[in-house]
């Protein structure tokens, strides 16, 4: 009901929602939750488990009750909080858990049937037959048990991820938070001032005591104003601090576009990272509900919630409320209620000896025993003065006390300190380095009191920057006491819930205890209490009071359960913003991609790079079709393909050679000018890191190559050995893979189609087989390297990148003219297993150069790294698993990639492996399949059968182990 | 986390490749023996505490360097250059 | 024969614009990086000033006659649009020219497309500051062009990733009007 003269909303501007298909109207204002308040909806959800109704319980992010789904179609959004959800034209809100419908839930049942679904139900009932948990079990409670459900679709919306940084940032902008940052602003801090609300001015706006005699929240908009004015200051609202985390960094998520209809790229959250050189927490407190019997039908709510409806949002939630607290503040209630003339039917105050004036009846040394009305309060049965009375009212507004809003403080494992005089945990100072709480959060409650501490406390932090506060005069406000004397549970027949979301009783606590599970972290797994959207929030003080109670314990002494990050839900979306779908990483695309892309070649990822898998012809209906004819068109003819994508590193320095020396096994400061080398690198534990060619292109001067896969690693290896092992080398070091594009142009004629580009023809003798140097190529200073991956005569040819297209498309018309084309990765990798070439398949990192057969190659002239390792005699012996090839007997018989190798005869089992298949293909050139792959022995074994075993594709080949190089193994081919 | 890089300020840990333990800089000569080459490649202390470890300032200025931290509370007490990270 | 066309990196992907930020490509004429041999910084230094240049000090730049030494990574520098001196046996020179996409981002709003990709403070920088940092998961070279213009440097090969991703961040902070 709404009520006239009250509230911060917008009366002028009417909005328009529906909620479970029904339309109705509320102000520009208004959150979800006090829109359905004020048209007189009280039951807004079905609980977790026993599907109980459930109301609106809270005003704020810790509401565990009214989640609701918002939105349809692919953009719904499940389990969203109806009291922080901004009220907007056209907002579509349905509750969730309950079918049919929300009065008439067929689960429901599920709350009759309560005295077996007590805690640990599911456990104990759900074990046998174990095969039936995953078909049977897990979908019935699934289905039975849960809060919303994922609609299913790709997420539509937009989300950002972004980065902040400041000097101080003030977390909550309630009377503390205001006072912190207006001081550390009048200073000249740079301050981010973040709150969760989508008004600043926190329990201002929900209260109606004056600050510098005036209305509390024109005093916040007044210094709001002032901070938005300053550079220096930037104010976040909509913003939760949801972690903290090392080193002054905070994890924020940002409502951006869930306040109004969908727009086209407005995201719909923003995830922050601030680093702040300090932090002021000033988060405020929660308020903790009383578990009295039956203390959770709709129209109970939490005291602090009921006025801030009146205040904020000129909203009665009932027509006839009553209160009941065990502490000052739930008198407000009844004050401000009364004053607004909401009829109060009782104020109940569990304390005796306290006085009261007030125009309701005021029942002192009370308790609520009982509650009735089936989707929503009542009557009220009160235990007061030696008998019981029944009160009638629709709306009851509890307050157990305030729980400072601690859980941030928590984050990095420090554990609240309890606080005996006002019955709650208070951080405990320095548990975030770089943060401090201040008012109520670090309990202090009254207004005059958060005021005072917010300045001080930012007064300290910029003393702590080296910056000094400007003396500024305290606005008056009012600074009551707290008094509360604890009342945790309240005996009598009926459940006295605890947890609304979790559906969990004081039974339950008892429960666990009774079976053990008496450390809080035990019962919490045990009961379920304080997990899902709201984390506890509510309820965990109350539960762990009723913990310490019934195991016998104090409550200081029976701690609290872990507060971790997030302090809100953060949608998945949010965080991985930027992220999704090919936003994953950066896309590498080679200068001769669009002309791949042209000639229909399908592109495939190498490491981040595209490259093409083959380039198909008219007729060709499998790849494999397109790379047989590519492989034959490059034996017998000529191809070109674009290696650009390998790491190249340019190296120089009067110390180049003994620093390749050094990081290669094998030796390059003997390599001449001109002249190209296969280097193999190995880690220093002597197994193998990466295998490429290095050019001496002067008496100082290399460029390395690298595999595509390793090209960052290796860099980084580089420079930690030059800078970290070795900074006595005098050696500098750069990539420039990016600035040369550069092609393979092999097969028999390949000599021909350079000679068609460069401006100097080439010969043998100028460019012997691995020679390398300067060329100009059509008018551009290129280099070339006659160098080979596929055992043919073949060169790489590279200009700067800006001419690769044109390069590229230049090479395949003189190769066409020749009977040549383009080849791709797939007939790449045919050739190079035809030829035995390693790949990263078989430098795997648990093979050496002695697997490999390159033992020879790591040289004992010089130290290098790996030398020391490689030469343990684990490494050297001979049952090591040995690179060999593999030929079925039957051509036509497939191998396949991560086949075990088994010796004819023997049980194909663990025990009888003799090694494994690491590349495969089929060869057009053999007509036959082949393989690479590692034998135990295997280089004794030559001319030996053994059998390719693969139990998962169903392939079982015996084939003859044989020289891994199928393909001229003389080499006359290279120096064709 | 942040670490305070000596070239280029306070960065957030994104920008850095962690390179093992600091002993990783004390290579042993190749005729060290065994033992040492052993303890080098395969043998760490596992400090609750302050933790010497090697990171890479990788896609910021590229040094390499020693960070001290501590493994229980997450400080950072600070980075030094590696000999030859300044060249 | 036939002559190369030359490409630039953003070809056909620049200029953008969204609300009031543009992004445009920067051609690069010519881009080496200098990284000075032991004990050989401050030769190269004197040469470069020669050249009204000189060694820039970390995170700053020297501009000078159309040219630009910019600080590039520890013991680097990028020598931009000058004809580099002869360094031989001073530094190792390399050509870079063609290795980076580059691209200018200026306007209204800057910061805040910034702030969606970057996870340094670039309010801080000075005209002529640069920092390597990271744009998404992309090494960067970042430079403050002007005051609310940056000109970002990264893998040839990454400039359609870029484009997209300053887009979407442009698209993203112009949507917040």
């Amino acid at each position: 009901m709404r009520v006239e003269g009250k509230g911060l909303i917008d009366r002028s501007r009417r909005v328009t929602f529906t909620f479970d298909d029904r339309r109705m109207t509320g102000y520009a204002g208004d959150t979800l939750a006090s829109a359905l308040l004020a048209n007189d909806v009280r039951l807004v959800g079905r609980s977790f488990k026993y599907h109980r109704p459930r109301g609106i319980l809270t005003a704020g992010s810790e509401e565990p009750n009214a989640l609701m789904t918002i939105g349809t179609g692919a953009q719904a959004e499940p389990n969203q909080r109806a009291t922080t959800q901004e009220l907007f034209d056209g907002l579509v809100a349905q509750s969730q858990n309950r079918w049919p419908s929300l009065a008439r839930d067929v689960l429901s049942v599920n709350d009759l049937i309560s005295p077996f679904l007590g805690a640990g139900f599911y456990y104990k009932t759900f074990m046998w037959p174990r095969s039936f948990w995953e078909k049977l079990y897990e979908p019935f409670i699934r289905r039975a048990a849960g809060l919303g459900a994922l609609n299913g679709r790709n997420n539509p919306d937009h989300y950002e991820r972004a980065f902040a940084f400041c000097d101080v940032l003030v977390i909550g902008a309630g009377p503390t938070g205001l006072m912190a940052a207006l001081t550390a602003a009048r200073a000249g801090a740079d301050v981010i001032l973040a709150d969760e609300d989508s008004r600043m001015g926190g329990r201002l706006l929900a209260e109606t005591g004056e600050v510098d005699g005036k209305p509390g929240h024109l005093w916040a908009e007044e210094v709001l104003a002032e901070l938005a004015a300053l550079p220096n200051v930037r104010l976040m609202p909509r913003t939760t601090v949801t972690g903290a985390y090392d080193q002054g960094t905070y994890g924020a998520l940002e409502r951006v576009g869930q306040h109004r209809p969908r727009e086209p790229h407005l995201p719909l959250e923003c995830f922050w990272r601030i680093a702040a050189k300090r932090a002021i927490l000033c988060a405020g407190a929660l308020e903790r509900p009383i578990a009295f019997p039956n203390n959770d039908r709709p129209g109970i709510m939490a005291a602090g919630a009921v006025r801030a409806y009146l205040n904020r949002w000129g909203v009665a939630p009932g027509r006839a409320v009553t209160i009941f607290g065990n502490n000052d503040d739930a008198h407000r209630t009844a004050q401000d209620l009364a004053a607004a003339g909401v009829k109060v039917a009782a104020l109940i105050d569990s304390r005796t000896g306290i006085e009261v004036k007030a125009d309701y009846p005021v029942l002192t040394g009370g308790r609520v025993v009982a509650t009735s009305g089936r989707l929503g309060l009542a009557r009220i049965t009160v235990q007061h003065g030696g008998g019981t009375r029944t009160i009638a009212t629709d709306c009851l507004a509890m307050s157990g006390g305030w729980n400072p809003t601690v859980h941030l403080t928590c984050h990095m494992n420090g554990r609240p300190e309890w606080r005996e005089d006002i019955a709650s945990f208070v951080p405990k100072p320095g548990a975030i380095p770089g943060l401090v709480a201040a008012g109520a959060c670090n309990g202090t409650f009254s207004t005059a009191g958060c005021l005072a501490e917010g300045a001080r406390v930012a007064a300290e932090t910029l003393a702590d920057l080296g910056m000094s506060a400007t003396k500024a005069d305290l606005p008056r406000a009012e600074d009551g006491a707290y008094a509360i004397e604890p009342l945790w549970h309240i005996p009598g027949k009926g459940r006295k819930w605890l947890d609304f979301q979790n559906d969990v009783h004081v039974k339950d606590i008892k429960l666990a205890v009774q079976e053990n599970f008496r450390s809080v972290e035990h019962m919490k797994r045990y009961t379920t209490q304080g997990m899902a959207t709201d984390q506890g929030k509510n309820s965990n003080v109350a539960a762990l009071a009723v913990l310490a109670d019934v195991s016998g314990r104090g409550i200081p002494e029976t701690g609290t359960t872990t507060f971790r990050p997030p302090y809100v839900p953060v949608s998945i979306a949010a965080m991985g913003a930027q992220a999704q779908g090919k936003g994953f990483a950066p896309q590498r695309f080679t200068t001769s991609h669009a002309a791949s892309v042209e000639r229909g070649a399908p592109m495939i990822e190498a490491g981040l790079w595209y490259r093409p898998s083959y380039f198909p012809r008219p007729g060709e209906r499998t790849w494999k079709e397109a790379c047989d004819r590519e492989v034959k068109m490059v034996r017998s003819a000529v191809g070109i393909c674009d290696v650009s994508t390998l790491g190249k590193i340019d190296i120089q320095g009067p110390d180049a050679a003994a620093f390749l020396d050094f990081v290669y096994a094998n030796t390059f400061s003997t390599l001449p000018v001109g002249k190209v080398r296969y280097g193999l690198m190995l880690r220093e534990d002597g197994h193998v890191m990466d295998d490429g060619t290095t050019a001496r292109l002067g008496e100082t001067h290399y460029v390395m190559t690298t595999t595509t896969a390793a090209a960052g690693p290796v860099m980084r290896h580089l420079e930690f050995v030059a800078q970290v092992l070795r900074p006595d080398l005098d050696v500098q070091m750069i990539s420039v893979t990016e600035q040369w594009a550069q092609f393979s142009v092999v097969g028999p004629r390949a000599r021909a189609v350079l000679n068609g580009v460069l401006d100097t023809p080439i010969d043998d003798t100028s460019f012997p087989y691995m020679g390398c140097g300067a060329v100009s190529v059509s008018g551009v200073a290129g280099r070339l390297f006659r160098i080979s991956f596929s055992g043919e005569h073949a060169y790489e040819v590279a200009v700067p990148a800006r001419y690769g297209e044109s390069l590229y498309r230049l090479l395949l018309a003189q190769a066409e003219v020749l009977g040549g084309g383009p080849y791709g990765m797939e007939a790449l990798n045919v050739m190079r297993i035809e030829k035995g070439f390693i790949t990263h398949a078989e430098i795997h990192g648990r093979t050496t150069a002695f697997d490999i057969g390159m033992d020879r190659m790591v040289s004992q002239k010089k130290d290098c790294i790996g030398q020391a390792a490689s030469r343990r005699p684990g490494l050297l012996e001979e049952g090591r698993e040995q690179l060999v090839g593999l030929k079925p007997l039957q051509p036509a018989s497939r191998i396949t990639a991560g086949a075990h190798l088994f010796d004819e005869g023997a049980a194909t089992k663990r025990q009888n492996d003799k090694g494994y298949v690491t590349s495969v293909c089929w060869s057009p050139t053999l007509d036959s399949h082949i393989a690479l792959g590692f034998v135990a022995n295997g280089r004794a074994r030559l001319g030996e059968k053994i059998r390719a075993v693969d139990h998962l594709r169903g392939v079982d080949t015996t084939c003859e182990i044989v020289n891994p190089v199928f393909f001229d193994p003389e080499g006359g081919r290279l120096r064709g | 986390m942040r670490i305070t890089c000596p070239i280029c300020g306070e960065r957030d840990r994104r920008e850095f490749y962690y390179g093992g333990n600091a002993v990783l800089a004390d290579r042993p000569a190749r005729d060290a023996g065994e033992a040492a080459w052993d303890a080098y490649i395969h043998l760490r202390d596992n400090p609750a505490g302050t933790s010497r470890e090697l990171w890479q300032h990788e896609v910021g200025c590229g040094a390499w360097m020693v960070v001290e931290r501590d493994t229980v509370t997450h400080a950072v007490h600070g980075a030094t250059l590696a000999p030859g990270a300044a060249r | 024969m036939a002559k190369l066309i030359a490409l630039t990196p953003c070809a056909g992907l620049l200029p953008v614009t969204e609300g009031s930020v543009t992004l445009t490509e920067i051609e690069m004429d010519r881009m080496a990086s200098i990284a000075p041999f032991a004990g050989k910084a401050a030769a190269v230094g004197k040469a470069l000033k020669k050249v009204g240049l000189g060694w820039p000090a970390p995170g700053t730049s020297i501009t000078g006659k159309g040219a630009e030494a910019a600080w590039f990574a520890t013991g680097k520098a990028l020598v931009i649009d000058a004809d580099v001196p002869d360094l031989a046996g001073l530094a190792a020179v390399t050509d870079q020219t063609d290795g980076w996409a580059a691209v200018r981002i200026e306007g209204a709003g800057t910061l805040d497309v910034l702030a969606r990709l970057l996870p340094v403070d670039l309010r801080a920088l000075a005209e002529g500051g640069c920092v390597r940092t990271v744009v998404g998961h992309m090494q960067a070279h970042v430079t403050k062009a002007g005051p609310e213009a940056f000109r970002i440097l990264v893998f040839r090969s990454m400039a359609r990733t870029l484009v997209h991703e300053l887009g979407e961040a442009m698209a993203g902070v112009a949507a917040r009007g």
